[in-house]
Order: structure tokens, then C-alpha cells, then sequence
């Protein structure tokens, strides 16, 4: 007989699929019914993921075996201080994307609420199953919901663009078949901690197929991730979705680097025997051609919704180029990074569509080419003076987004006060730590990207800024409802509760890192001792 | 038999990788229909190519690996026919949509200048 908490585990699943379910039900008619069925299954969301992170700031793991199967037969979900971290990020990731969604998107096109729904279950479900197989079903449940959430609102761009993020993540399944498959061949086993038991004892000749499989594998994540070459599709995709859409896909590329995270320090730890460190350097060097790629592309972009896809990709290649460290604490600085970079951006993207709605479209393509060939800037405007005299006055609705956008700003750049620079601090600090011997070449790498690729944002964002909130007539006021400045006032709230909150979040990070880095804990609490073995 | 199953998931792979790399959309999907084919045919082999071994153990009956096959590769290509097929149809959809709204059906949404 099992406690009624032990059933938390699963809870973060059970509870939108069931939503979903409901929603589906109810048809699409009774929007009342299906925002309270939405409100309450992602309110209770929060709710339960709040409990479940505190109950996993402990040492050891939580499981549950699906069916009560031994482990060695069954699924099992597991529970440690990383994916309980993941999946409270999902959650607030969800409630605030669907608050916002409640004042027009949810309108803007059939089934919106039971992909939402799916969407949550498959991201939720990727975060806590302990099983290579399961993670690819709840991949696909993932995705094909988010394939449905990315087309949401139709139009020629979103089907466009929408194509080409299907046909590449098509592909990226496959080859996350092949890996699998070919894992299992070698290693005769599914489940994540029985897999790290046995890399070890792999024989040398089989080694090399088990680590093709498992590069195949990777690179499936990777594209997830969107490491450069691998991350063409995002801006485009990203930038195309509505506003709710593209904020719960931004935690969706989270989920490749969270897969690598756990794959990668499970099978190739200290215990991997020869196996040990493979493909670190790849990871490293793949994250920092990413920072750099992502640096350029926040540049280049003419849009604010190209720019928030571009810095997805900047946060992605600090995140590979930080884990490929090896180090436990820099992992624990990157854990901390990737949580306020989820929030933040998914802030920007709403925040991105409550800027553009009021302005022309085209109006920052033409204002970037302005900048760069410099003609046509000082236009008379026709009527000067009691315009001159005054001034424009900026409206409060305008100067509310202005204040938000420039939180997110300093958030994605990594300036201070808020916790995107203390993040960037943590990540750096353990690589030049005294009493360490000299630092790594590589480590002065990082530094340089971290630094320049957070420059190349604060000055896209400043550019973006000035346009956007100083730059645009005044004419047109912009109608933004309460309901939808809410939720992005909670995300960036929620960052800054980070940064007050930065010492003991740090240390929930770097445990959960050296968890990670050491997985002894977590195969011992998987797999159980021989005596308590069923 | 080993060689005739290699054989064919290197011919589906292969047509699958190069349909794929065709501007049509509808080439594409194929190319897809096709890798999907050559990667289930790959997972069903990962368990051992056997004829006639069962995968099922009767009542009573104890296995031994001698006189019968893996059952998970059958488990997981079974799930992954129907994920494959699933999203396929998905593919197909927007593919439709896409023709609709594009007025072509290049992967672009546009025709190559000429």
C-alpha cells in the first residue's frame, strides 16, 4: 500500500490529460466552460508543481512504477530537484501563456484548449519519465500538440513556417528511433538508471555502436535544442506563432537541452569507464558556435518576434557550451540561468505582441534600413511647434510595456541588478575559481561569448526599445486588457523573486547539479539496494 | 535473411533521404513515409531476426532466449508505427494548407526564380 503523496508523481500528467479530455468533450462551442476547465487544470498545475519542488529538494529520488511492474520490467516516472524544476517551469510557463490566451487567442481557431492541455501533459511527462522509450512518446505527444499550437490562428506564415518545423521534427523523431533502437540492441535495456548501471561493463567492441546510437540520440536533442547547425528552423517558427504558442515553445527547446543534460552526466559520468567525457567537446563547441550564431542573429533581426526567437538560440548555446564544462558548478550556475531565461523570454514573447499591436507592420524593417544606409531620418513632420513644445506624451499603457520590456531586456542580456546577470556570474565564477590551477583556454571562450553575446543583445534590444516605445506615433493608443499584461507581469515577477531569492535558488541548483554530476543517489533510488529489489 | 532486411532498410533510408531532399511537398512527405518504413524495419531487427519463434511465453512454459524472440522491439516498433502514421497524417493536413494558402506546393510557399 502506497501513501495517497506518492501519487504526486504523476499528478503533473494525469491532471491535463484529463483536462485535455475534458475539453475535448465539451466541444468547442462553450468557451466559459473550456477557459474555467483550462484555468483550473493549469492553476492546480502550479499548485501541485510548487509541492512537488518542495518535496524534492532532498537527497535521493522519488519514484513511481506505473502498474507497480518491477523496475526492471515497467515505465518508471522519477523524481529529482531537476525535473521537479522543470516541470514548476513548465507550469507557470502554462498558466501564464493561457491567462494571456484568454483574453483573444483562444478564440482565434478550433481545439486551442485540448492541444494546450496535451501540450502541458507531454511537456510534464518528458520531464519526469525515467525511461528512454516513454521519453520518446511523450516527445511525440509534446510535439504533435505543438504542431497544432504553432499553426494555431492559420495564415500564410504560421503554415509556412509550421511546415518546415514538422517536416524537421519528423526527421529528428526518426532519428531519435534509431538512437534508441540501437541503444537498446547493445545495452538490452530502456530504462535511464539500468543503463547508466551497465555502460560501464559495455564490451569495447560494442562500445563504439552504443556510442553512435547514443550520437544519434543527441543529435535528435540537439535539433530540439537548436544547436547551431542544427537550429535554423527556430527563429523563423518562433517568430511566426502567436503569442501564447511561442511562449510555451520557448520552454519547449528547453526540453532538448534538459534530455541532453540528463542522458549525457547519466551515461557518461566519472562511472562511464572509457566511455567517460564523450562528445564533452563537442557540446562545448556546438553551444559556443551557437552563442555566436544566435549574437549575429539577434543583430540582424528587423522584428521583435525574430529577436526573441534569436536570443532562444543565444540562451540554448550558453546553456550546451556551460554543461559541455563538465563541472558541477557550473552546472548548477547554468540550472539557475535556464530558469530565469525560460521566464524571461517566455515574458517577451507576450510582451512582443502586446508592443506590435499597435504599430504598422513593416515599421522596423524600414527603421532598421534607416539605421544602416542613414537616409531619410530627419524628415519634416509637417506641423512643428506646439508638437516641439510639449513633446509627445507617452501614454501609461505604453510606459507600463516600456518598463516590462526593458526588465526582460536586462533579464536576456545578463546585466544587473536582475538574476540574468547573476546567472552568467554563477556559470563563470566556479571556471576562474582560485585555488583551481589556471583557467581552462576554453573557459576564457565562454567568458568572451557570455559577455559579447549579451552585448549584442542590449544593443538589439535597445534599438528594438527606441523604436518601439519612443520612435512609434503617438497617435494610435494601444488597447491592452489587464488580463493579458498579468501574466507577464507574474513572469517577470517571478524573475525578480529570483534575484532576491538568488542564494538559496543557487543552492537548489547546484545540488541539483552535483545529483546530476554524481548519479549514484539516482541509481540507487531507481533501481533499489539487492534487499529491497522486488 | 539478414541481408535482404539490411538491404531493404538501405533502399527505404536511402529513397527516404532523397525524396526528402525534393522541393516538393509532397515528395517530402513520401521521403518521410519512406525513412519511417526503413527506421521501423531497423527497430524490429535490433531484437534478432528469427522465423517462427515465438515472442509470447504459453502457460507454464519457462523462456529461454534459444527458443524465443525479443518482444520489445515488436512493443516499441508497434508504438512507433503508430506515432509515425499519426503524425504523418498530421504532416499531410498542413501540407494541404499549405497548398492552399501558398498557391504551390514548393516547400517555400514560393516558386524558384527563374
Amino acid at each position: 500500500m502506497i501513501a495517497w503523496t506518492d501519487h504526486l508523481v504523476i499528478a503533473p500528467i494525469v491532471v491535463p490529460m484529463l483536462a485535455g479530455a475534458a475539453t475535448v468533450i465539451a466541444g468547442n462551442g462553450r468557451r466559459r466552460l473550456l477557459a474555467g476547465l483550462g484555468l483550473a487544470s493549469t492553476v492546480l498545475l502550479v499548485l501541485l508543481s510548487a509541492m512537488l519542488l518542495v518535496t524534492a529538494d532532498a537527497p535521493g529520488v522519488r519514484i513511481y512504477r506505473l502498474g507497480d511492474w518491477p523496475v526492471s520490467f515497467g515505465i518508471v516516472l522519477v523524481l529529482d530537484r531537476l525535473s521537479a524544476m522543470m516541470v514548476a517551469l513548465a507550469s507557470v510557463l502554462g498558466f501564464a501563456a493561457f491567462v494571456f490566451s484568454l483574453a483573444r487567442w483562444h478564440r482565434a481557431g478550433a481545439h486551442f484548449h485540448p492541444l494546450f492541455q496535451f501540450q502541458l501533459m507531454g511537456l510534464n511527462g518528458a520531464f519526469l519519465t525515467g525511461d528512454l522509450f516513454n521519453l520518446f512518446v511523450f516527445f511525440e505527444a509534446m510535439l504533435a500538440a505543438s504542431y497544432g499550437m504553432a499553426l494555431h490562428g492559420s495564415g500564410t506564415a504560421r503554415v509556412r513556417a509550421g511546415l518546415h518545423y514538422i517536416v524537421i521534427n519528423l526527421l529528428a523523431s526518426l532519428l531519435f528511433l534509431i538512437g534508441v533502437s540501437v541503444v537498446y540492441g547493445i545495452a538490452g535495456t530502456l530504462n535511464m538508471a539500468d543503463l547508466a548501471a551497465r555502460v560501464a561493463d559495455i564490451a569495447a567492441e560494442d562500445r563504439a555502436l552504443l556510442e553512435a546510437g547514443l550520437a544519434v540520440l543527441g543529435i535528435a536533442f540537439l535539433i530540439k535544442a537548436a544547436m547551431w547547425p542544427l537550429g535554423f528552423w527556430l527563429p523563423g517558427t518562433y517568430a511566426a506563432a502567436s503569442a501564447p504558442a511561442a511562449a510555451i515553445l520557448s520552454i519547449l527547446s528547453k526540453v532538448g537541452i534538459y534530455a541532453v543534460l540528463r542522458i549525457w552526466l547519466l551515461l557518461f559520468g566519472d562511472g562511464a569507464g572509457s566511455s567517460a567525457a564523450f562528445g564533452a567537446t563537442a557540446l562545448t563547441a556546438g553551444g559556443l558556435l551557437t552563442v555566436a550564431f544566435g549574437a549575429v542573429a539577434v543583430l540582424a533581426s528587423q522584428n521583435l518576434a525574430r529577436l526573441a526567437g534569436a536570443s532562444v538560440l543565444v540562451s540554448s548555446g550558453t546553456l550546451l557550451a556551460a554543461i559541455g564544462m563538465g563541472q558541477a558548478a557550473v552546472t548548477g550556475g547554468a540550472l539557475l540561468y535556464l530558469a530565469g531565461s525560460v521566464l524571461a523570454i517566455g515574458a517577451l514573447f507576450l510582451l512582443v505582441e502586446l508592443v506590435e499591436r499597435g504599430r504598422d507592420i513593416g515599421a522596423d524593417v524600414l527603421a532598421v534600413t534607416r539605421e544602416a544606409f542613414g537616409t531619410g531620418e530627419h524628415e519634416e513632420d509637417g506641423e512643428p511647434g506646439e508638437r516641439d513644445a510639449i513633446g509627445v506624451p507617452i501614454p501609461a499603457t505604453v510606459a507600463t510595456l516600456g518598463v516590462s520590456f526593458l526588465a526582460c531586456a536586462l533579464l536576456i542580456a545578463g546585466l544587473p541588478p536582475l538574476s540574468g546577470f547573476l546567472a552568467k556570474f554563477a556559470i563563470l565564477s566556479p571556471l576562474f575559481a582560485p585555488g583551481g590551477g589556471a583557467p581552462r583556454p576554453l573557459a576564457w571562450v565562454l567568458a568572451a561569448a557570455l559577455i559579447l553575446s549579451g552585448l549584442a543583445t542590449v544593443v538589439a534590444m535597445v534599438r528594438a526599445g527606441m523604436d518601439a516605445f519612443w520612435a512609434s506615433p503617438a497617435g494610435r493608443p494601444q488597447r491592452v486588457s489587464i488580463v493579458e499584461f498579468l501574466p507577464v507581469a507574474l513572469l517577470l515577477a517571478l524573475c525578480v523573486a529570483l534575484t532576491v531569492g538568488a542564494g538559496p535558488a543557487l543552492d537548489y541548483t547546484t545540488a541539483a547539479a552535483e545529483a546530476l554530476h554524481v548519479p549514484a543517489n539516482y541509481l540507487r533510488g531507481v533501481l533499489g539496494t539487492p534487499e529491497d529489489g522486488r | 535473411m539478414e541481408l535482404v532486411v539490411s538491404l531493404a532498410i538501405g533502399v527505404l533510408a536511402g529513397s527516404g533521404v532523397w525524396l526528402l531532399l525534393r522541393p516538393r511537398t509532397f515528395q517530402v512527405t513520401i521521403g518521410l513515409a519512406l525513412l519511417s518504413y526503413a527506421v521501423n524495419l531497423f527497430i524490429f531487427s535490433t531484437g534478432g531476426l528469427r522465423i517462427g519463434a515465438d515472442a509470447i511465453l504459453g502457460r507454464g512454459e519457462v523462456g529461454t532466449l534459444a527458443a524465443f524472440t525479443d518482444p520489445v522491439p515488436q512493443a516499441l516498433v508497434l508504438t512507433a508505427i503508430v506515432i509515425g502514421f499519426a503524425t504523418t497524417a498530421l504532416l499531410l493536413v498542413v501540407l494541404l494548407a499549405a497548398r492552399g494558402l501558398t498557391g504551390t506546393d514548393h516547400v517555400d510557399g514560393r516558386e524558384r526564380e527563374r
